[in-house]
């Protein structure tokens, strides 16, 4: 190889890299495969996972059962180790699979289209800021203090940048009313809100969307997909966007990621949606067949006038959740939901009966609802570790010292309610 | 649900309509009724013939919807096992769904054979080179998938209680390490997504910074080469500064000229690729440094192309201030059609209170080593994403770095710059190479001359897929007249090079013999030639549009 390149070495090969940046890394050895099992075997066991607790948490990631078929679809080399599907006649398989996730998306929500991901919750909410604001002209975006913290946190990153103002609508127990939130929506964007919100409560979404429009500002609903089987969909109660996490939708927990987020829109605003489209189309023989599309919207062809600057995107987990919606169907999804909402249901009754315990917002709910303790929520937490039970989400950094964020999915079993109610008896 | 008639492929039977009664949970035979269809008997079962399907992965797939309907279909879910209520007193009527939720109930054989039929119609890194220029698709080991699917990985919950999660805590400390030594920065943050996420997050950093030191309004523009990635100025933009480009030269190299008199007292930053996007080494580097440096502007690394350079040279000492790294580039974690990858961003010291929180620490105690996250950084330009970032994709990238170890990541660099060389000796006999400039992991052809005869760089790519080879980044960087970049990576066997290239003398060949073949490829795909314009003409994005 060297000779036909016409060189005496590979050093010689990087002759044009001056001396002074040459520098080998200090680094260890590398590790034989069986080594490296080992190695990462005992990292992982470091963790106490949740096969040995049982765990409560939910605050925008959700432990659910995942099919081993879904498991079996994403771990398909032909899926994982393929890219972006340029050149389309070699990736239809990928791009069928997009096509798909966008229509499952767009049924779910009810809206007219969606994008083939974006890289997580809070990153498809500032991006849907970015779109109203682009959209409306206006540099206002007013949110919900009652969305998931870290997605407000991540919006003003986003704002600082994009020159645009964050106004956080303060709660009235758990929930925003659409009374304060009109009257804070005056040249604003975007009314931003998550249905259930951050707190698992259910807000009244069509008077709040209502609101928004009155004020000439889009509606952008962050929601929970499994949710969605149950209540009124984004496109139902008049969002103009829907944002929200895939992760529920038969992906591990994996300590925060990789998850994928949703995008959806009305048609109107198509041609302001970040990231990858797919559509369909014919081929030289009149076959179907399904490309990427409206490219002219995306950083490779647009450079600095982009609607967003998104490239790699969460394709992969996006097959996940494909496939999780084609095993569970429209009949699955609905009734994952109601074990949910029935477990959570029972394990509320049951602890408002708990004395000094209560439930902490007088407003319906799904699977996540707060609960009230009689003294600081780290103590309360702290009982039901000593039972190996991870609790919930302490809401002190929400302002809220004495709550608990619980979170019941199908996989709290019975028993392990029954072993939070006395745990804390 | 839709039965689109006009794709030259039958569907099954519309899905509203009750199919037999057979079982929920199909057997496979039931699957193989419907998929395998033998002509014989679809044709004879009634007016909708039901689709053949191609035996060799060929022709199109039916859509997820238009699979058979099993109206009992769906998993098997434990009972609710705790008193039910009536979920009318749970869920006020007015805040439930009203419209039918439209997504398919059919059974799991079905679901499988349909995306082992995707998976066919995809060509994967699995299948053969993929020689996609600046995006490295080198092999991804198999074990890394394994490793991530330990419970200890994957069953652990963002918010869990720090001394849960030590394991996890430890793993992401240790791969900052060595992402710090690889680059020579003083501090990373893991928290970015992919590399634009990294982009923006590197110049939110770089803005805070100017914004300390007094200058935040006045420097509102970043320097851009023309031969830099879209996400570069896009990223600027969702930042809020303002892009200027800088030309290259005819080798493809900076413009120093052009450089210099666009710097100023209005620049935030310079981003560049080192090596650039035509494979080149920027060889005035440290000329191009010390300039930012002297007009208080900081110098941006996208690490996108740092698969040349890991092990061998670090952009600390090449005088960058901020870097970012696509571990689902150089550090071989999948890239899942797309997604997911991870940005991590890192800084010099300087800069390193403005990184995104949390980071991760380490507290020495008497006993033991603790890990912690700390939100305690009050110049941080605050989070960037939900959670720590993409965990097992970091996970992915620690384990191939490990089984690497330093030796192994230097000789990845130079058997990619190796691999690329020689496939660049022997192309360039074929067609021209955009720059006499050395070559490092990569390059740019240039196929003027097929163009001269009628054929397009696009259709020379679209003949390469008959040929059993991905195609090149087509039209890329734009700075270069019908551009193919070509990036075989370290993981290429030299035999697979060879046949690479006898593949794209014979195209060639055929273009001028036989124009018209290769003008109309590809023909061994499952569908020809797809019309693009007509998708955007008339966007149908969902199966219900």
């Amino acid at each position: 190889m060297l000779k036909t390149i016409g060189v005496d070495s590979q050093e010689d090969l990087f002759a044009s890299l001056p001396a002074g940046v040459r520098r080998a890394p200090e680094l260890p050895e590398g590790l034989s495969e069986q080594e490296l099992v080992e190695y990462f075997t005992t990292i992982a066991r470091e963790n106490r996972d949740l096969t040995q607790l049982d765990g409560f948490l939910g605050a925008g990631a959700y432990r659910r059962f995942i099919p081993a078929a879904v498991t079996q679809v994403i771990s398909r080399p032909e899926f994982f180790t393929a890219y972006t599907p340029y050149q389309a006649e070699a990736s239809q398989g990928w791009l069928q699979s997009i096509f798909e996730f966008q229509s499952m998306i767009a049924e779910l929500t009810a809206m007219d289209v969606a994008n083939a991901s974006m890289y997580e919750a809070a990153t498809a909410t500032a991006e849907a800021a970015v779109m109203a604001v682009v959209h409306t002209e206006r540099h206002r975006i007013v949110v919900a203090g009652t969305i998931h913290p870290e997605y407000l946190a991540v919006l003003r990153t986003y704002g600082a940048g994009r020159d645009f103002e964050v106004v956080e609508l303060v709660a009235d127990s758990g929930r925003i009313d659409p009374e304060r939130a009109a009257a804070a929506l005056d040249g604003a964007a975007a009314l931003i809100i998550q249905q259930p919100n951050f707190y698992g409560a259910l807000e009244d979404a069509a008077a709040l969307c209502q609101a928004a429009h009155t004020a000439g500002a889009l509606a952008v609903a962050a929601c929970d997909p499994i949710a969605l089987a149950l209540i009124e969909a984004p496109g139902e109660f008049g969002a103009d966007i829907a944002v929200g996490e895939c992760q529920q939708l038969g992906i591990p927990l994996w300590y925060g990621g990789p998850y994928c987020g949703y995008l959806a829109a009305s048609t109107e605003l198509l041609r302001k949606i970040p990231g990858r489209l797919v559509g369909e189309t014919v081929d030289e023989r009149g076959q179907r067949g399904f490309v990427l599309t409206l490219q002219a919207r995306e950083q490779h062809i647009r450079r600095e006038s982009a609607t967003s600057n998104i490239c790699t995107n969460q394709a992969l987990i996006a097959l996940g959740a494909t496939a999780y919606m084609g095993v569970m169907g429209a009949a699955g999804l609905a009734r994952v939901a109601e074990i949910s909402v029935q477990r959570a249901h029972h394990l509320a009754g049951e602890l408002a009966g708990v004395r000094g315990y209560s439930i902490g917002f007088d407003a319906p709910f799904l699977w996540e609802f707060v609960l009230r303790c009689p003294g600081p929520a780290s103590e309360t937490l702290a009982k039901l570790r000593d039972r190996d039970i991870l609790g919930g989400l302490d809401l002190a950094a929400s302002g809220l010292p004495d709550c608990v964020l619980v979170a019941v999915t199908e996989m709290n079993s019975p028993r392990s309610l029954a072993k939070y109610v006395e745990a804390l008896s | 649900m839709t039965t689109d008639q006009t794709v030259g492929q039958s569907v099954d039977q519309p899905a509203e309509a009750p199919v037999d009664g057979q079982p929920a949970v199909a057997a496979p035979s039931d699957g193989a009724n419907i998929d395998a269809a033998p002509m014989a008997d679809s044709v004879a079962a009634g007016d909708v013939p039901v689709a053949v399907q191609h035996p060799s992965g060929s022709g199109p797939e039916r859509l997820i919807n238009e699979l058979r309907h099993h109206p009992h279909g769906g998993p098997q879910l434990p009972p609710v096992g705790v008193p039910e209520q009536d979920l009318d007193s749970l869920i006020p009527a007015n805040r439930r769904r009203r419209s039918k939720l439209g997504l398919p109930t059919t059974s799991e054989p079905e679901i499988l054979r349909h995306f082992g039929r995707l998976a066919r119609r995809t060509f994967s890194l699995q299948e053969g080179l993929y020689p996609l220029g600046s995006c490295t698709m080198k092999y991804n080991p198999a074990i890394n998938e394994a490793l991530v699917r330990l419970d200890g990985f994957a069953q652990i919950h963002p918010y869990q209680p720090e001394d849960t999660v030590q394991g996890a805590l430890r793993l992401l400390y240790e791969l900052e390490e060595w992402l710090k030594e690889i680059t020579g920065m003083d501090r990373i943050s893991l928290q970015p997504a992919a590399g634009a996420h990294g982009e923006w997050t590197g110049l939110r950093i770089i803005q805070a910074y100017h914004r300390d030191q007094g200058e935040g309004a006045q420097r509102d523009t970043v320097l851009v080469p023309d031969s830099a990635h879209g996400t570069n100025p896009a990223s600027a933009t969702l930042a809020g500064l303002k892009s200027v480009t800088v030309k290259s030269t005819a080798q493809g190299l900076v413009d120093l000229d052009d450089y210099r008199s666009k710097l100023g007292p209005h620049v935030a930053a310079i981003m560049l690729t080192n090596p650039n996007t035509l494979g080149l080494f920027e060889r005035d580097i440290a000329e191009i440094a010390s300039l930012a440096h002297a007009a208080g502007a900081l110098l941006y690394y996208d690490g996108a192309n740092l698969n040349a350079m890991v092990g061998v040279a670090r952009p600390a000492d090449m005088g960058f201030d901020v870097v970012h790294l696509n571990l689902h580039k150089t550090f071989s974690t999948p890239h899942g059609g797309g997604g997911p990858g991870a940005g991590p961003c890192g800084v010099r010291d300087r800069l390193a209170a403005y990184l995104p929180v949390p980071t991760v620490e380490k507290r020495e105690d008497a006993a033991a080593s603790r890990y912690f996250l700390d939100w305690d950084r009050p110049q941080s330009i605050g989070k960037v994403r939900s959670f720590v970032g993409n965990f097992a994709v970091l996970v992915k990238a620690y384990a191939y770095m490990r089984a690497y170890g330093g030796d192994g990541l230097r000789q990845v660099a130079m058997d990619a710059v190796l691999n690329a060389n020689y496939l660049k000796a022997l192309l360039g006999r074929t067609f021209d190479i955009a720059s006499s400039e050395p070559s490092m992991h990569e390059f740019v052809l240039t196929t003027k001359k097929a163009k001269d005869l009628g054929v397009r760089n696009i259709d020379l790519a679209k003949r390469l897929l008959d040929f059993g080879f991905y195609a090149p980044t087509v039209s890329f960087p734009l700075t270069v007249p019908e551009a193919l970049m070509v990036e075989p990576t370290e993981t290429e066997s030299r035999e697979t090079l060879d046949s690479f290239v006898a593949a794209v003398e014979q195209i060639w060949e055929e273009v001028q013999t036989n124009p018209d073949v290769v003008r109309h490829a590809p023909h061994e795909t499952p569908v020809g030639r797809l019309d693009e314009v007509r998708a955007a003409r008339h966007p149908k994005l969902t199966w219900r549009s």
